[in-house]
Parts: C-alpha cells; structure tokens; sequence
C-alpha cells in the first residue's frame, strides 16, 4: 500500500478523526426531509375534513403509511444531528454529555413510537379513504 | 470531557460587536427553527399519530386542546399551527439555502443578503398561501 492520495490520506483525518460522515448523513436527510416534509403539509392541507375517520383512513393507505414511515426515520436522523451541534456549541460543561445522551433516547423512543402508531393504525383501520 | 472554559480567560469578541444583517438573521433564525421544531414540532406529531392510534376518543382529546366547540381553531391552535407552519417554511428556505453554501456558491456579497432575504420572503408568502388553503376550506 502507498500513502494514497493527498486527499484520501486527510479524508477523516480532522482534529477528532470522525464527524465528516455525520455531516454528510446530516445533508442526505435534509435532502429526503424536503421531500416528505412537503408531501405530508401539502397532503394535510388537501385532506378533506380532520375528524378521526378520514385520518385514520387516510393514514391506513399503503402509499401514506410508507412514506409517512419513512418521514419519521428521515426527521429523526436529522434532528438528532442538529440537536447534537447545538448542544455542542452551547453547552461547554459536563452536562453536555448527559444532554446528548438523552437527546440519544429522546430520538429512539420518537421513532418507536410514532412508528408503532402508524402501524397500529394501519392495521386497524378498515374504513376506505374518502 | 476535559473542555470547561476557564472563565478567568476572555472570550474572542463575537456576536456583540458586529452589526446585524440579514444574513446573521437567517442563519440564528435557522437553527431556532429547527430546534423549535425538533421539540415542539416532534411533540406535537408523536402526540397525533398515539391520540389516532389509541382510537377516536383520545383523538377527540388531542383535536379539542386545539379547537373550539365550533370545530375552529382556537388561539392555541392558531399559535402553534401558523409558528409551526412558519417554521417549517423558514427552516426550508435556508436550509436550500445550505446546500449552495455548502457547494461554495453564494458567498458574494450581494447574492448572499438577497438568498437571506429571499428565504424570509419565501417563508412568509407560502405560510399564508398554506392558510389561505386551510381558512378557505374550512369556511366553505
């Protein structure tokens, strides 16, 4: 093996040898959140009427569902990583540490519960979309 | 973590010594946006999709915090729907806005206010078309 190029020998390579890689997954989920974020504010707004019979059927649809899923990991991922830049640029002590471990849990127990319900809802809806 | 600032220590000068301008503005506005969003937004979500799956009552309960008996929304409904909505818009905006910077584009001068103040017109104008929508639909 040689040393590799300029670039592959920095790649990675800053003061904390990591953090490139969560920039750029920060980047791909802005990108899918444009998308999802949109559809759904534009879904809801066309949606007829909001009582708990049209939403719970609309919700129900797989092509609503899904991408829905989908909006909830994109989202997550997202502001898991801005929180954390946050957190890191203003808290300066100890607590920082705590912070984003429960900012860790903070973002797992909202994608297994917003999953979980939209699931739920799925499956159990058996009304068709008006 | 071995990085407590040793407050005997003066900081570099920073934000209190430049004068604001629009392109300050989008940026703190950006990461309030995203961090209300993250928050309240995620709240307000996670809450929506348990009422539904918990069943129509609990959905009734959720719908009621924000409406009036007529089914309209209330002013905590407005508050919340409309700094939502505006959120969301805003945080869009710049964060477009992001994926040119982020390429090197936009560092002129003159393009990067106008790209700052174009997100404040893009969020504000698609906020009231998204209400013009929702208002319209609801009064017939």
């Amino acid at each position: 093996m040689g040393n590799g190029t300029q670039l592959g020998r920095v790649r990675g390579l800053g003061a904390a040898h990591e953090g490139a890689g969560e920039w750029w997954k920060h980047k791909v989920s802005a990108g899918s959140n444009l998308l999802l974020v949109l559809w759904l504010i534009v879904s809801i707004a066309l949606l007829p009427a909001y009582d708990y019979a049209t939403v719970a059927a609309w919700i129900a649809q797989p092509l609503v569902a899904v991408p829905l899923i989908l909006l909830v990991l994109s989202v997550t991922a997202h502001f898991r990583h801005g929180l954390q830049v946050v957190v890191e640029d203003y808290v300066h002590d100890e607590s920082r540490f705590v912070l984003i471990v429960l900012l860790e849990y903070f973002t797992i127990t909202v994608r297994v519960l917003a999953i979980f319900s939209i699931l739920k809802i799925a499956f159990t809806t058996t009304g068709v979309a008006a | 973590m071995a990085n407590v600032r040793n407050t005997a220590r003066p900081l570099s000068p920073h934000i209190g010594i430049y004068k604001w301008g629009p392109h300050m503005a989008v940026s703190i506005i950006h990461r309030a946006t995203g961090s209300g969003m993250a928050t309240v937004g995620t709240g307000l979500f996670v809450w929506w999709l348990v009422a539904l799956a918990y069943g129509p009552d609990a959905y009734a309960c959720f719908l009621d915090v924000f409406t009036l008996k007529s089914g309209q929304l209330n002013i905590l409904g407005y508050i919340v729907g409309i700094g939502m909505s505006l959120s969301f818009f805003q945080h869009m905006a710049s964060g477009v806005r992001h994926f040119f910077l982020d390429a090197g584009a936009n560092f002129e001068l003159r393009a990067n206010k106008r790209s700052a103040l174009t997100t404040f017109a893009f969020s504000i104008l698609a906020t009231a078309i998204f209400w013009v929508v929702l208002l319209e639909k609801a009064h017939g």
